[in-house]
């Protein structure tokens, strides 16, 4: 064979980024079922529609950019965005919504940035956000959880999605919506009186947040990423609701525990925030961006008009990144300061 | 047990090491043909001392250091100089370099051997001698002469030797059998090397996958006080600034040496070399070569002499070139892709790695970066490599170097993380080369701009100085004349003309003569200088082993060279001086009118304005008589169109000349 050249290093690492996108796919699938089980088919829906749009959608970014489709696609990373947001957006959404989320996210946050790598912004959340602001009642309704209404079955949940109109599923308030207008009642009486909690947080929603974190503990063993930033965020909203819980009277933030098992807290720590391309890279970056998204969560959560607050914490932060990174250079080896000879 | 540190980042890849290891280490015996690249190391080449068609015998030098950072070559083995010419070698751009080519005889035939003298009878500068002429590089990375490297700055204590024993790239195990088989020549090197430095405590360093080779050195090394470290595997614990932090954990500064932080690093090899140069009085003309990969069908370990083809290494371990579509020479993880198996095997050449496509598969397209930071995370140097990468894209060589690019050390370690398989360390080493490239340009820019002023300078005081003579010629020219009317008599005018003549040859001359040699006056002065500062320089950076020593040293060269070109010059100068001066007239007749043109200036400050307006007139008169006949005269010989026409507008000139003159009479009378 003739001999080639080619420069060191010769060897490479098993790593590769579909490996990568894969696994942050296989890890989503504990949390996914759990939803399914609480709250019926819709998320399930949700996510094998939301992927068709998104490859399609992705695909079609890739044409007019005129890059080479297959060898883009299969990168995942389109799949990915598509189960973050079809995870994200309300069981029984229609299919307009998602197809509305999919191309904000897709288009606008991924491709006019410049695809892949280039995107300040995690796509899912700015497809969340430019959801909620345009279609905030569909967004804010939630499904019931399974003990409390009858969850549809299949065939109607993929009704819901293509015939929005004829479905007419059984919406309720979540926890952190419930937590956040009550002014009267002690988070004990809270507790016992309302069936929405469950355990330690939201009925279903522990069991959620539980499967999402197995799912993410999965992820730092395989080094997919590092535990910094997911560790920093809870330890933060873990702090500040230690701080705020007042003794669990009726101004009560609500507990720690309960912040952590509620709403979509560890499903943002560890899918959403570890975005690699948008969040901060060093490790004492990830660090301080992990921990104010964890401060910003929660101060939008107890004082802002959303009840969930991750997708606003993490877009907001995804400003700061660049900063952060700059700030936290690692101390190169020889050198005595940061950043400095 | 020794407190050992970790280090930054690093990665695991897999080792592949046992495949070699299986048998002994064998001879490779003597290729018909030796290709001694001139210059296999870090430092200038070095310098054939024999001819074509000689004979030489193993051992013997063939060529000799040039300079304080080079080392000369030795045949290694006996045979004929069949070439003296520009060879194919390897490195990263395929390039040849001049070589020396020995057609051998097979009878390995050695040159006598010097004496030997037990090295604890021998002082610092006496080994370090013998090490250099050894012909010792460093035997793995760079390799850096290793006389120089042990030449540490006076004053400088050192605690720490260590012998790098680590052997991190996978695949290679040449100094790993080393331990196994020759565990008691290193120990010896390292006794040696002890005594040499006199160091706080001698270490030898290695990584845990080699437990018979850590175990055959504990044994070699009982008593002797010769401590062998072991630690984690990693790759890249054998870079010299990693192992330094495993072992006494501080870190090399930045641009600085190991010895800045009381460390002296030798390679494994080398001190074995410098075991045979030291205790056999052998040169170093073989080493030990791991061939290695599925396409070779007997991985194992040479002893090879220095400047065997590759091909024919090759070939004694059962290459198959139909398996093999890269050619390694190196570890996968920093070495070199050699296309044609021709090139020799050089003092550096520890590993040829001849893998199957399979084995070691070209890397697949490189996909976006994703920042995922597993680069970050595996480099040894805690860089950001994927900001590197960002920079290096778009050519920021203010934020490459701000961002330290310059610290890399292109283990490679970023790029077999990443996922997205992008070439990291491809970019570095092009960006590398640009900066370097650009501050050339630049130091190129600034010299030419000093060149440029200093020579604007030049012309600028030369043209001032001529500008002067020319005034001062003029005033004595017109005293002259004064004091010629104003005597009345006056000289004889072809007298006064060929005075003159004479007067400003010899002010020329000797003006000229003057500033050339002042000239060289300076020059000497200003070369001896830099002669000075330079030879100093060249002593520190020798006596640190700082890498500069080559290009300081051939910059004082050149600057001796210099000086003695200006200092023969100023001689043959004097001499031609020394040979004018006798025939002194000229001179005598400068110095004349020197006085004449004094006395005249003395003579019209004399003068009263009205009388100075009547001399002025007169003179003015008196030209203008000149003028006219001349004038009358050309016309009157029919002379030439324009010299008439000339002389009738100068005419026109001094009557209206005569008119001021008369008027300013006037006035002041
Ligand atoms: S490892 Fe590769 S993809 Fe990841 S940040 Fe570094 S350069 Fe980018
Ligand atoms: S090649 Fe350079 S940037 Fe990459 S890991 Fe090694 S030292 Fe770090």
């Amino acid at each position: 064979m003739a001999l080639m050249r080619l420069s060191s290093p010769h060897a490479h690492g098993p790593a590769s980024t579909q490996r990568v996108m894969l696994k942050v796919l296989v890890a989503t699938v504990p949390g996914i079922l759990i939803l399914t089980w609480f709250f019926g088919y819709g998320t399930l829906v949700n996510i094998l529609f939301g992927s068709v749009i998104a490859l399609a959608f992705e695909a079609l970014a890739l044409k007019l950019r005129g890059r080479p489709i297959g060898f883009y696609l299969s990168d995942l990373s389109a799949l990915v965005t598509a189960f973050l947001l079809c995870i994200a957006l309300p069981p029984y959404s229609p299919w307009w919504l998602i197809a509305t989320g999919m191309a904000s996210a897709i288009l606008l946050a991924k491709h006019f940035y410049g695809g892949l790598g280039y995107n300040p912004f995690n796509p899912a959340m700015v497809g969340y956000v430019i959801l909620l602001i345009s279609f905030p009642v569909q967004m804010t309704s939630w499904a019931a959880p399974r003990g409390l209404a009858a969850t549809p079955g299949f065939l109607e949940s993929v009704q819901a999605c293509f015939l929005p109109a004829t479905f007419d599923g059984i919406t309720m308030a979540t926890p952190l919506d419930v937590l956040k207008q009550n002014s009267s009642l002690l988070i004990e009486d809270l507790w016992s009186q309302n069936p929405l909690f469950g355990r330690w947080g939201g009925l279903g929603w522990e069991w959620v947040n539980i499967a999402f974190l197995a799912g993410g503990l999965w992820l730092i063993q395989q080094r997919v990423f590092t535990w910094h930033a997911p560790i920093a965020m809870l330890a933060t909203l873990t702090l500040l609701s230690a701080l705020f819980y007042d003794g669990g009277s009726s101004a009560s933030g609500g507990s720690p525990l309960f912040h952590l098992l509620s709403g979509a807290t560890m499903f943002g720590a560890f899918f959403i925030i570890t975005d690699p391309v948008s969040s901060a890279v060093s490790l004492r970056g990830r660090l301080i961006y992990g921990a104010l998204i964890g401060a910003l969560i929660y101060i939008i959560r107890v004082r802002g008009n959303y009840p969930d607050a991750v997708a606003f914490a993490v877009l907001i932060m995804n400003f700061a990144a660049p900063f952060i990174d700059y700030y936290t250079q690692p101390r190169t080896y020889g050198h005595s300061k940061r950043g400095e000879q | 047990m020794r407190k050992v540190f970790d280090f930054h980042g690093g990665v695991h890849p897999l080792e592949n090491k046992h495949q070699s290891v299986r048998t002994a280490i064998a001879d490779a015996g003597i290729p018909p043909e030796l290709v001694i690249p001139l210059s296999q190391h870090i430092g200038a080449p070095s310098n054939p001392v024999v001819g074509v068609g000689d004979h030489v015998r193993k051992g013997q030098v063939i060529a000799e250091a040039l300079g304080f950072v080079s080392v000369p070559k030795h045949a290694p083995s006996s045979g004929t100089i069949l070439a003296i010419e520009e060879r194919l070698i390897a490195h990263p751009s395929g390039h040849s370099a001049p070589c020396i080519v020995i057609a051998t005889d097979g009878k390995d035939e050695w040159a006598p051997l010097p004496d030997t003298r037990p090295y604890e009878s021998l002082d610092k500068a006496e080994l370090l001698e013998l090490i250099r002429h050894a012909g010792i590089a460093g035997m793995g990375g760079a390799g850096f002469p290793s006389a120089v490297k042990l030449s540490v700055k006076a004053g400088i204590t050192i605690d720490t030797l260590i012998i790098n024993g680590t052997e991190c790239e996978p695949y290679i195990t040449a100094d790993d059998m080393l331990m196994r088989e020759r565990s008691d020549r290193i120990i010896e090197g390292a006794k040696i090397l002890h005594h040499l430095i006199a160091p706080g405590e001698t270490v030898i360093g290695v990584e845990d996958n080699k437990p018979e080779g850590i175990a055959a050195l504990r044994k070699a090394a009982e008593g002797s006080g010769i401590e062998i470290a072991s630690f984690p595997t990693k790759y890249p614990s054998g870079g010299e600034k990693q192992l330094i932090e495993i072992l006494t954990g501080k870190q090399v500064p930045s641009g600085g040496l190991p010895s800045d932080v009381g460390v002296v690093c030798q390679n494994l090899g080398s001190a074995v070399a410098i075991y045979e140069a030291v205790v056999e009085g052998k040169p170093l003309i073989s080493r030990i070569t791991t061939v290695t990969g599925e396409a070779v069908n007997e991985p194992q370990n040479f002893e090879v002499l220095i400047g065997t083809p590759v091909s024919y290494l090759l070939q004694k371990a059962g290459y198959e070139p139909s398996k093999n579509d890269r050619l390694i020479m190196g570890g996968p993880m920093m070495g070199v892709t050699v296309r044609d198996p021709s090139v020799p095997v050089v003092k550096t050449t520890n590993c040829l790695l001849a893998p199957t496509p399979q084995e070691l598969p070209v890397p697949p397209p490189a996909q976006a970066c994703i920042r995922c930071g597993m680069c970050a995370e595996a480099c040894p140097a805690s860089l950001l490599p994927q900001q590197l990468f960002w920079f290096a894209q778009g050519k920021e060589f203010e934020k490459l170097e701000h961002h330290n690019l310059f610290d890399c050390i292109e283990c490679g370690a970023c790029s077999y993380a990443c996922p997205s398989s992008i070439p990291l360390v491809q970019y570095y080493r092009a960006s590398k080369a640009d900066i370097l490239h650009q501050r050339k340009e630049q130091e190129k820019a600034e010299h030419a701009r000093l060149r440029f002023e200093t020579r604007q300078q030049r012309l600028e005081q030369a043209e001032a100085d001529k500008e002067a003579k020319r005034a001062a010629r003029k005033k004595a020219a017109e005293a002259r004349a004064k004091s010629a009317v104003d005597d009345g008599n006056g000289e004889d005018p072809i007298q006064a003309a060929i005075a003159r003549a004479q007067a400003k040859k010899a002010a020329q001359q000797g003006g000229g003569n003057e500033s050339e040699q002042e000239k060289l006056e300076k020059t000497v002065v200003a070369a001896r200088k830099r002669l000075d500062t330079a030879s100093k320089k060249l002593e520190e950076a020798k006596v640190d082993g700082s890498d500069l020593v080559d290009a300081l040293q051939s910059g004082v060269d050149k600057t001796r060279a210099k000086l003695d070109a200006a200092e023969k010059a100023l001689a043959a100068l004097g001499e031609a001086h020394a040979a004018v001066a006798p025939e002194s007239e000229p001179t005598d007749a400068a110095q004349a009118a020197i006085q004449r043109a004094m006395a005249a200036r003395e003579a019209e400050a004399a003068l009263s304005p009205a009388e100075e307006a009547k001399a002025d007139l007169e003179k003015l008169e008196q030209r203008l008589e000149k003028t006219r006949s001349k004038l009358a005269q050309s016309q009157a010989s029919a002379g030439e169109e324009k010299v008439i026409e000339a002389l009738t507008s100068t005419v026109q000139r001094l009557e209206q000349k005569v008119e001021a003159a008369q008027q300013a009479l006037s006035e002041t009378s």
